[in-house]
């Protein structure tokens, strides 16, 4: 009998290595005459273990990592095939402490299954709320997910249930559902990692999406960066028409959706949900002006139910499980579970899917194991390059949206950068506005002009060039921007901005944020 | 906004006849799709590493835009370059949490032993430099691909192993 051996496809996982070490491993079998069935599944989120290797035992899936290349026939010869012991061996994986303390919800099947195999899919709970939805009306799904308490994932955390009502309620001859998998936040990677473990919940969701607002159309627009997603979302998408699950007649319900891939083209902008759309419609990815929002006047004009793919890839468990099982999860009117994504300097980066509630230190000393390179861990960035740094004196705060709002920061779409204490904290300012005026559309004055003044200031004051005007002029451009941007870009770079400058003034030379005078020592 | 590189003159550089055909090929694989100019431009990008300036006025002309609404998407773009880049294209992620573990070191480091500047062509054209801004690699960088392969926690030493191939033979101090 073959034995069956897990190795990622993912795109973390082989940029460590994995595809040498899948071929290592299949000539090794091959050398042995032991019949191999090697499985390419998703990453099971324990990016430090990869690549990790699962042998299929009858105790369960061993693992092995991380795993390379040279490692394979020592591994093959200590009996890598039959679970045997090994330096590498991290015994069975579902009982390693980082995953089983998880609530995989919407990540349950990544790094579990095969991420093409539509059969394994519905043998693990796939399908299921579609085919409870399609029992549905479509305002019952609409307060299904409501109830749910389910917010956006991307980052603005907008109920998506209020979203679909509005797209449901505005009559046309055209509807769409589009996602957001424009995944630009520097410290995130949980789109990705979903749609390379497990694009079929996606796509299952936009159908659920469709169903529930009358869009026959669906286009995920996502990044160019990532070519791995790319594929694996083509051939999911292939596979899902030929089983029926897409096309004119969804598992058979007469009821129709059709699914387009789209590539974006660099723009970290174009994931502003706003100029998403104009690039869509193949235009230059400037912001538009709101109202009409998408829900009303989206994609061509017609309304558009446009979400993230954590959020649409959430979607389906709630229909298959019910919004009362979903909505136990979490605290306050953050409900559900976020897929935190631990990076930067951790010693165990990697995706944690928790319920909303878990405190930053829990995440960065329980999970993450502190910092990579043993130094203490001096401030972490939250929710992307447009969140702000919190300073290890707030490590106690729980992931909450409104916890976070409160302190003027964000968790955003859960990406967690951690910084050790060699950081210097004016040139990530500096950053934040440099950021800001490459990626820029070029629409709005605050944000096109205003970024490139701001790296200006900084420069200044980090010269120490009258550091108490820089500092009134830095807070008059800040006010500026967060007020009068279109978007997101220009209106949230002050965020990581003056939480660097309130938290880290002595960075800046400063004593103080307030008064500019200068530091003491 | 883009960073992109100047855009020179539309008509210093005509189309060659493989050129014309697979800006050709891009048309009719595209036209009729709504939204269709970014994936047209993507497939000429896929088709010859770049996008002429002269495949310009042809794919306005296909879509009934104006040339400057196609020039305008095209350089609004970062994927979009109009210019053949070196033989092989390495981009280092210049964003927070590949700083966060050496980018900025490393990103030195690259352009001295390459002997290219970041968002520059080696006069040999042998190798391009760019940065990027992300490649969701965030919790093992710094990150950086070789010609669209992403590798993982790339230190200076992996690097020049990476990269043996294209460094020059007398690198600069």
């Amino acid at each position: 009998m073959s034995v069956r051996v897990y190795v990622p496809r993912d795109a973390s996982a082989r940029s460590l290595g994995a595809d040498e070490v899948a071929a290592a491993i299949a000539a090794g079998a091959a050398a042995s005459g032991r019949p191999l069935e090697l499985v390419r599944n998703g990453s099971r989120g324990m990016v430090w273990l990869e690549p990790l290797v699962e042998v299929v035992t009858p105790t369960g899936r061993i693992g092995y990592g991380p795993v390379a290349a040279q490692d394979v026939p020592g591994l093959l010869a200590a009996g890598l095939l039959d679970g045997g012991d090994h330096p590498l061996r991290v015994g069975p994986v579902a009982e390693i402490p980082y995953f089983a303390r998880q609530q995989r919800l919407t990540f349950a099947r990544v790094g579990a299954i095969d991420p093409l195999d539509l059969a394994a899919y519905e043998a693990e709970g796939g399908l299921v709320g579609l085919r409870n939805a399609l029992a549905l009306s479509p305002a019952a799904i609409v307060q299904a997910v409501t109830d749910a308490g389910l917010r956006g994932r991307g980052g603005a955390a907008f109920p998506t249930g209020i979203k679909w009502k509005t797209v449901l309620a505005t009559e046309a001859p055209q509807k769409y559902v589009v996602c957001n998998a424009d995944e630009g936040d520097s410290g995130t990677f949980s789109d990705r990692m979903l749609m390379e473990g497990d694009p079929f919940v996606l796509l299952e969701g936009m159908i659920i999406a469709g169903l529930a607002t009358g869009a026959t159309q669906g286009y995920i627009y996502l990044r160019s960066e990532y070519p791995d997603a790319a594929a694996v979302l083509q051939a999911a998408i292939e596979r899902a028409r030929a089983g029926g699950v897409l096309g004119p007649d969804v598992l058979g319900s007469g009821r129709a959706f059709e699914l387009e891939l789209r590539l974006g083209a660099g723009s970290y902008v174009c994931g502003e949900e706003t100029a998403l759309l104009e690039s869509l419609e193949g235009k230059r990815g400037q912001v538009r002006y709101r109202p009409p929002v998408p829900a009303v006047a989206g994609l061509f004009g017609r309304p558009t139910a446009l979400n993230n793919v954590v959020t649409l890839a959430s979607v389906p468990i709630i229909l298959a499980r019910g919004a009362e099982f979903y909505r136990d999860f979490g605290l306050g009117r953050s409900r559900g579970t976020l897929a935190f994504q631990l990076a930067g300097n951790l010693a165990r980066g990697g995706l944690v899917e928790l319920a909303f509630g878990v405190t930053l230190r829990e995440l960065l000393y329980d999970y993450g194991g502190g910092s990579a390179s043993g130094r203490p861990l001096r401030a972490v960035q939250v929710g992307g390059p447009l969140g702000a740094y919190v300073p290890a004196s707030d490590f106690d705060l729980p992931l909450d949206y409104e916890a976070f709002a409160a302190k003027g920061a964000i968790v955003g779409h859960g990406g967690i950068v951690a910084f050790d204490d060699t950081v210097d904290m004016a040139a990530m300012a500096r950053y934040a506005f440099e950021f800001c005026a490459i990626e820029s559309c070029g629409k709005c004055t605050p944000c096109r002009i205003g970024a490139t003044r701001g790296v200006e200031v900084v420069d200044r004051l980090i010269a120490r060039d009258r550091p108490a005007l820089q500092l009134a002029v830095l807070r008059d451009l800040c006010d500026t921007m967060e007020h009068a941007s279109l978007c997101a870009l220009g209106g949230m770079t002050p965020y990581p901005v003056k939480s660097a400058l309130q938290h880290f003034p002595g960075d800046f030379g400063l004593q103080t944020a307030d008064d500019g005078a200068p530091r003491s020592s | 906004m883009s960073t992109a590189p100047q855009i020179p003159e539309a008509d210093d550089a005509p189309l060659s006849a493989a050129m014309q055909q697979a800006v050709d090929d891009a048309i009719a694989a595209h036209q009729g799709r709504p939204g269709a100019l970014l994936p047209m431009l993507h497939a000429v990008l896929a088709a010859l590493g770049h996008v002429p300036l002269a495949a310009v006025p042809r794919i306005a002309a296909a879509l009934d835009l104006s040339r400057a609404e196609v020039l305008g998407v095209l350089s609004f773009y970062h994927d979009f370059r109009t210019q053949p880049p070196g033989r092989t294209v390495v981009k280092l992620c210049r964003a927070e949490a590949c700083k966060a573990v050496g980018a900025d070191a490393l990103a030195e480091h690259a352009c001295r032993r390459l002997g290219v500047a970041l968002q520059q062509t080696r006069a040999d054209g042998a190798v391009t430099l760019e940065p990027v801004y992300c490649l969701g690699n965030c919790a093992c960088g710094p990150a950086i691909t070789i010609d669209g392969r992403m590798h993982g926690r790339v230190s200076p030493a992996r690097f020049d192993a990476l990269l043996e191939r294209v460094a020059p033979k007398d690198p600069q101090p």
